[in-house]
């Protein structure tokens, strides 16, 4: 009786959907008390956690999906509210921009250019490599650029994920080794390179790198956007 | 809140608009973001109402990610065929995006 009750219910896209807003608020929670530690990050760990359980109980993805897209439709409007923290990161650092705009724009180049050729030149195969492009930016951006560009938003996730914890704990010691530490560069470094996870990594190491990291995130994010497609364009990918 | 979600949507959706009329190839999330920054820039700033509702939509931006990063269990034979051009990129390209950022940054903000 309750192996019936429950494989009904892990057919119904209304359970998935209750199942990713509690997994989402434990995995919070475990990540608060861990220190926000970049490795659980509720990212990370509600992936782990919500696809051993859509594995356990034998659904396929898209039953998952058709629950849990109520969630995933959010993520257009929550792109376009980043308007707002951008508008006020802009205001403050005006006096700044030259350093601001080149550097987050020749970061941003720097990640794609090595990025996308490298995974092709080593037989990664091609909608891998579209779901390379958006790897060091911020996720509701990485999204809607891989699904733009035709890759996979799921694989483009989780190299994301990666990136972010990955840029995050060398950042810092890739920096000190050149010596370059003050706060504009470190932060923009992390911020592009890192997006949201090397942010908060930033932020616990002061608040001026802090929001530099910030600021990096978001206007790497629009160059990558409005610069991949062109360029794959122009390079006659598509 | 709900006069926030309806200004984002709308500003998504005049995104949408945009890149389709005008063919360019970005995302029209994108696009909408770019729109109302515009829009923000104009009125000097947003009202309280959107910028308070829009403060609590982001604060559980992650919560959105993980549909998506689900997926990931589609993908796991191609991981297990494609991990190291995949990882060795990502390497490689985390470190480039750091070093490059940092150095145009520090060359801008010291040799005038």
């Amino acid at each position: 009786m309750t192996n019936k009750l429950l494989s009904h219910l892990a057919g119904m896209p209304l359970t998935w959907l209750l199942a990713t807003l509690l997994v989402y608020r434990a995995s919070s929670a475990v990540y608060q008390r861990a220190g926000m530690h970049p490795l659980l990050h509720p990212v990370a760990l509600s992936t782990a956690v919500l696809g051993t359980a859509v594995w356990i109980a034998g659904v396929p993805y898209h039953v998952y999906f058709e629950g849990a897209r109520f969630i995933h439709l959010l993520l257009g409007p929550v792109t376009v509210a980043l308007a707002l923290p951008l508008y006020e990161q802009l205001k403050q650092v005006r006096q700044n921009w030259r350093s601001v705009f080149f550097g987050t724009l020749a970061g941003s180049l720097a990640s794609v250019l090595t990025a996308m050729p490298l995974a092709s030149l080593l037989g990664a195969s091609r909608e891998s490599v579209l779901s390379m492009a958006a790897k060091s930016v911020t996720m509701p951006i990485a999204i809607a650029l891989t699904e733009e560009l035709g890759g996979s938003a799921s694989l483009t996730s989780a190299l994301v994920m990666l990136t972010g914890i990955l840029g995050s704990a060398i950042a810092m010691a890739v920096l000190r080794r050149t010596g370059m530490t003050d706060p504009a560069a470190c932060g923009l470094a992390i911020g592009v390179a890192a997006h949201g996870i090397g942010t908060s990594k930033a932020l616990q190491l002061g608040s001026e790198m802090g929001a530099f990291a910030g600021l990096g995130m978001s206007v790497a994010g629009v160059f990558t956007a409005i610069l991949v497609p062109a360029l794959l364009k122009m390079g006659g990918w598509p | 809140m709900l006069d926030a979600l309806t200004t984002l949507i709308f500003f998504q959706i005049l995104g949408e608009a945009t890149v389709y009329l005008l063919s360019i190839p970005v995302p029209g999330p994108v696009a909408g973001m770019l729109l109302l920054l515009l829009f923000l820039s104009k009125r000097g700033g947003a009202d309280e109402k959107l910028a308070y509702s829009c403060k609590r939509l982001l604060r559980h931006m992650t919560l959105l990610f993980i549909p998506s990063a689900v997926g990931i269990t589609l993908h796991l034979q191609r991981l297990r065929a494609e991990w190291f051009p995949l990882l060795a990129a990502l390497v490689v390209s985390t470190v480039a995006s750091i070093l490059i950022t940092a150095a145009v940054v520090h060359w801008l903000r010291h040799d005038k």
